[in-house]
């Protein structure tokens, strides 16, 4: 007979019930003392900054759609959407894992300095927005401005992207599948390499996809606009 | 500074419940705009030549039964009035621009906030929910509605500069976001015979669509020439006698999220504001896309 | 026989010519650093009614005058205290050095009072040194992170500054060495390019919920401060308080930076006079004085500055270029092992000369200030420079307590506007003050 682990203790919040700052409130000061690390939180139903700053190896499930900045400034967290994200999802993530099962809104993963954020569907405007060191793997399609300003990190997209992909990239890569309608300032196609079909790889398992990486195309900077200088017809 | 809310039901069944799925919608947008709010509800038409008015009294006091008795008096057509404590929709036979005229001279503290044979418009100052209950938005009934909350930066919180706007027949607009040439537009506008009444930059938004539809083009033709000559942020979300319509700037900074069933069409700046609405979970949730332009007729 | 005949336009002066010329051989705009420099109508402009036989003053010593100023009472749970109404304002570790964020915050630890981070992040240094510390959060999020968060004791949201209002921050390559560009995840030596808007909110309903997230973060314990640039301030400050702001900082055209173009800094956004009548305007139309506290910036150089700004109704000032200059900006010297050290040759080098410098942009600050550079910023001695701004911040102060007893109050925050009056016609209408000896205040109905 084997030895059934026992499921790890949970907790369950409703916030048609409870409030978000008691949510937030037990997610920072006492699910560790507790021995909690599985948290439920029921009808989100749209609450903004459900389970934002968050440090500590906690495991979030979000039923439902979330509003707002969910999981902003995650740090070692695990947060599941199953559902949709409002804007700024995982916004400035240090580490830890954000997944959105349904589409989320604009900015999603801005300025994220580490972890992964993983979106299902599609992804709105401005994905990635000054990326700093964060992954983000996007199974459907992302909106215009995606990798604005992006400085560091990665980012897969599967399915398309709209205008201006990373306009005034700095060093984060862009892997993307799909058709590009623009590329913006500085950003260019480059040839991929096999460092960078091995990241493909590794971040399309770490995102549950099965993708061909053989299939992604890189887009980086051309750093043409790193030093200002007259003769460049740079618009500043 | 604003909250926007839109829904349109596509059963017959479904009108008779229009304010009451519409009021968690509003109040669900109170943060957004927190000091005024109004909304455009379209109910059945009144018979063919006649015309609704919306009209509101704002902080002055109005005796609506006397000023019915002196349209009677001045226009021989039938007249109806219903009065809501500060607002009244006033139905007359007469021709609706003339009827206009008229208030403007003989009852200057009284604001037409609409004409239409559809549009019913409810605007005034104070927070959504009390703005609901004052005019009893959960028993309103209609086809489709336009709803708006403001959060407000002039001095004076004034009903004048609350959305909707209207111009012409039926057609109103509210409007999240900022323009930064309003001033520029109203100045191209005005010479061509196109009135302001504020100097607030939806209003100038609205009064550009007025310019195009009195223009001849249809509402599509107005909102793809706005793209270029309207600068700034913006989702608008504009209501017809018959259709109901959004649109985003091509930067989309400001939010804008659609709940479809097979009865409703539901619009929102946020979703926790459709959250209630009935089989939320089946419906189809999606945000516009910048620079399209989104439109269901009933 | 007639001498030269030097005939000088006003219009093409030599200014305007210099302007023009390096435009042609340089094809790029000017980037400098400090505040505007052509004078507009500011503090310089406004008088006190003292006491006399209708006001009656305070004594020194005994007849104590208060200066405790608590900010951000209106949601969090621990409000900021401070012993005095002047604090210092933001500067980015990057544009300055680390020695010298070491220097500010030993300094109004001493006094009492706060210093607040910049575009770059918060430094060990700072928040070692410093005991009350605000965190901005800026556009371009550079070395924002939640710990840091944490250990602020408020965060201040910055939409924009008065040197640039509707720009973003700017750091030019050769002051990004390799710890600034660690801080800020960028690529070492490379012209910094800014977001002039922050990533994801734009305008006031989005700030309403980036505000609470950032409670919510706190578990709202700490203030949080929105500051922006003058501009059309009335708005904006009715827009901050609708959006939940415990603290509004307003920073006038007059504010400065370590780097931007010169057109930005003298021809966007409004004087600090002006934005600070706004301001207060705007607080009064929302019953919101005392609710919500407002900070002052831009320009504020002497006691008399701070006493003018409080009797307008702000509730503490915020001071950046004054603090540089009482740490050593446009001397002549710096201080090396105990000795003065003349940086004339520098300050020459550079194209300039002690009270007319603004090359902050350049990193080559001749007395260490605003520099990256290793040998450079050893001009700059933490201790000598804590001591320096201590003795500025209560000179200041005590120059302050002085104006306030002599009109009679017993805590500077009971200075009012009724305290003022105007030189200027300019200066009348922009504060909302008479006219001195009239009661006439330009654009106001005669009560």
């Amino acid at each position: 007979m084997a030895n059934l682990k026992p499921l790890p203790p949970a907790r369950e919040f409703d916030l048609s019930r409870d409030s978000l700052r008691q949510v937030n409130l037990y997610l920072h000061k006492h699910a560790v003392d507790e021995g909690i690390s599985q948290i439920r939180v029921q009808n989100p139903d749209g609450a903004h900054s459900i389970a934002c700053g968050l440090d500590a190896d906690l495991d979030v499930h979000i039923h439902g759609h979330a509003g707002y900045y969910v999981a902003g400034m995650n740090q070692r967290a695990s947060v599941t959407v199953y559902g949709n994200a409002g804007p700024g999802a995982a916004e400035n993530m240090m580490s830890g894992r954000v997944h959105v099962k349904g589409f989320a809104s604009t900015a999603a993963g801005a300025s994220a300095h580490g972890g992964l954020l993983v979106i299902d569907g599609d992804a709105s405007l401005r994905c990635g927005i000054s990326l700093k060191g964060g992954d983000i793997v996007v199974g459907g399609s992302v909106g215009s401005f995606s990798a604005f300003m992006a400085q560091a990190g990665r980012i897969v997209i599967c399915g398309d992207a709209e205008d201006a992909l990373g306009d005034s990239l700095y060093e984060a890569v862009i892997y993307v599948r799909g058709k590009v309608r623009s590329l913006g300032a500085d950003a260019r196609f480059e040839p991929m390499t096999d460092n960078d079909r091995a990241a493909v790889r590794g971040l399309l398992a770490a995102a549950g996809r099965s993708e061909d990486p053989g299939e992604f195309k890189r887009v980086a900077s051309a750093k043409s606009l790193y030093h200002w200088h007259a003769d460049a017809n740079q618009e500043y | 500074m604003c909250g926007i809310v839109g829904l349109l039901v596509k059963k017959p069944a479904l009108r008779e419940s229009l304010g009451a799925l519409m009021v968690p919608m509003l109040i669900g947008m109170t943060e957004r705009g927190p000091d005024s709010a109004g909304l455009a509800v379209y109910t059945s038409p009144v018979p063919d030549r006649q015309h609704k008015l919306s009209l509101y009294s704002g902080m002055h006091a109005v005796d609506w039964s006397q000023l019915l008795g002196s349209i009677s008096n001045e226009f021989e057509q039938h007249h109806e009035i219903a009065v809501h404590g500060n607002q009244a929709v006033l139905t007359t036979a007469a021709d609706a621009d003339q009827v206009v005229t008229w208030l403007k001279s003989h009852a200057p503290l009284v604001a037409v906030l609409s004409v239409g044979r559809s549009i019913d418009l409810y605007k005034d100052v104070g927070a959504p929910a009390d703005i609901a209950r004052r005019y009893r938005f959960a028993e309103l009934q209609g086809t489709h509605l336009v709803g708006h909350t403001r959060m407000a930066t002039e001095s004076a919180v004034t009903p004048a500069h609350a959305h909707p706007f209207t111009a012409g027949r039926d057609f109103c607009l509210v409007h999240n976001g900022s323009l930064s040439n309003p001033h520029l537009v109203r100045k191209h506008l005005e010479p061509l015979g196109i009135e302001f009444e504020t100097d607030n930059d939806t209003e100038a938004a609205c009064r550009f669509f007025e310019w195009r539809l009195r223009e001849g083009d249809d509402l599509e033709k107005a909102v793809e020439r706005g793209f270029s000559q309207l600068d700034g942020f913006f989702t608008f979300l504009m209501g017809t006698d018959t259709e109901m319509l959004i649109v985003r700037d091509a930067f989309a900074c400001k939010p804008a999220v659609v709940a479809e069933t097979d009865d409703y069409v539901a619009i929102a700046s946020e979703f926790r504001s459709l959250a209630h609405l009935p089989d939320i979970g089946h419906a189809t949730l999606f945000e516009p896309k910048p620079e399209e332009i989104y439109s269901w007729r009933i | 026989m007639t001498g030269l005949q030097l005939e000088e336009s006003a219009g093409f002066d030599r200014h305007t010519i210099e302007y023009i010329q390096r435009a042609a051989a340089s094809g790029l705009y000017e980037i400098r650093g400090l505040g505007a420099k052509r004078r507009v109508p500011n503090f310089d402009d406004l008088l006190f009614l003292a006491a006399s036989l209708s006001r009656y003053p305070l004594e020194g010593y005994r007849e104590r005058c208060a200066t405790k100023t608590v900010l951000g009472t209106r949601f969090a749970s621990k409000p900021i205290e401070l012993a005095i109404p002047i604090t210092v304002a933001g500067m980015s570790f990057g544009a300055l050095s680390a020695r010298v964020k070491d220097a500010l915050g030993r300094a109004a630890t001493e006094v009492g009072t706060s210093t607040t981070t910049g575009d770059g992040g918060m430094t060990a240094e700072e928040r070692a040194s410093s005991k009350t510390l605000v965190y901005q959060c800026l556009p371009s999020r550079y070395g924002f992170n939640p710990d840091d968060v944490r250990r602020a004791d408020a965060i201040e949201i910055v939409i924009g500054q008065g040197a640039k209002p509707g720009g973003g921050g700017m750091l030019l390559g050769q002051k990004v060495n390799p710890r600034v560009a660690r801080m800020r995840t960028l690529p070492e030596g490379v012209d910094q390019r800014s977001a002039s808007r922050h990533p994801d909110w734009t305008g006031p309903d989005d700030l309403v919920i980036k505000i609470k997230e950032l409670r919510e973060i706190t578990d709202w314990e700490k203030p949080i401060y929105v500051k922006v640039g003058a501009t059309r301030t009335f708005n904006d400050v009715k827009l901050a308080v609708h959006a939940g702001a415990d603290v509004v900082v307003v920073d006038g055209m007059q504010g400065g930076t370590a780097a931007t173009q010169t057109v930005f800094i003298e021809h966007v956004g409004i004087p600090t006079l002006a934005a600070l009548r706004q301001a207060v305007d705007a607080l009064d139309d929302l019953n919101m004085r005392g609710t919500v506290q407002l900070v002052i910036s831009g320009g504020i150089r002497s006691g008399a500055d701070v006493a003018k700004a409080l009797a307008m109704g702000a509730d503490a000032v915020a001071i950046g270029q004054g603090v540089l200059v009482a740490l050593g900006c446009n001397s002549d010297a710096y201080v090396m092992d105990g000795k003065h050290v003349s940086a004339r040759e520098d300050y020459a080098a550079l194209g300039t000369a002690p009270g007319f410098c603004h090359h902050c942009h350049t990193g080559k600050c001749p007395v260490g200030i605003t520099t990256q550079d290793a040998q450079l910023e050893l001009r700059l001695d933490p201790a000598v420079g804590a001591k320096r701004l201590r003795n500025y911040l209560k000179t200041v102060n005590m120059e302050l307590t002085t104006v306030a007893r002599a009109c009679g109050k017993q805590d500077v925050h009971h200075l009012e506007k009724e305290d003022l009056v105007a030189l200027t016609v300019e200066a009348a209408a922009m504060a909302g003050v008479p006219l001195a000896g009239t009661s006439w205040i330009p654009g106001q109905e005669p009560k």
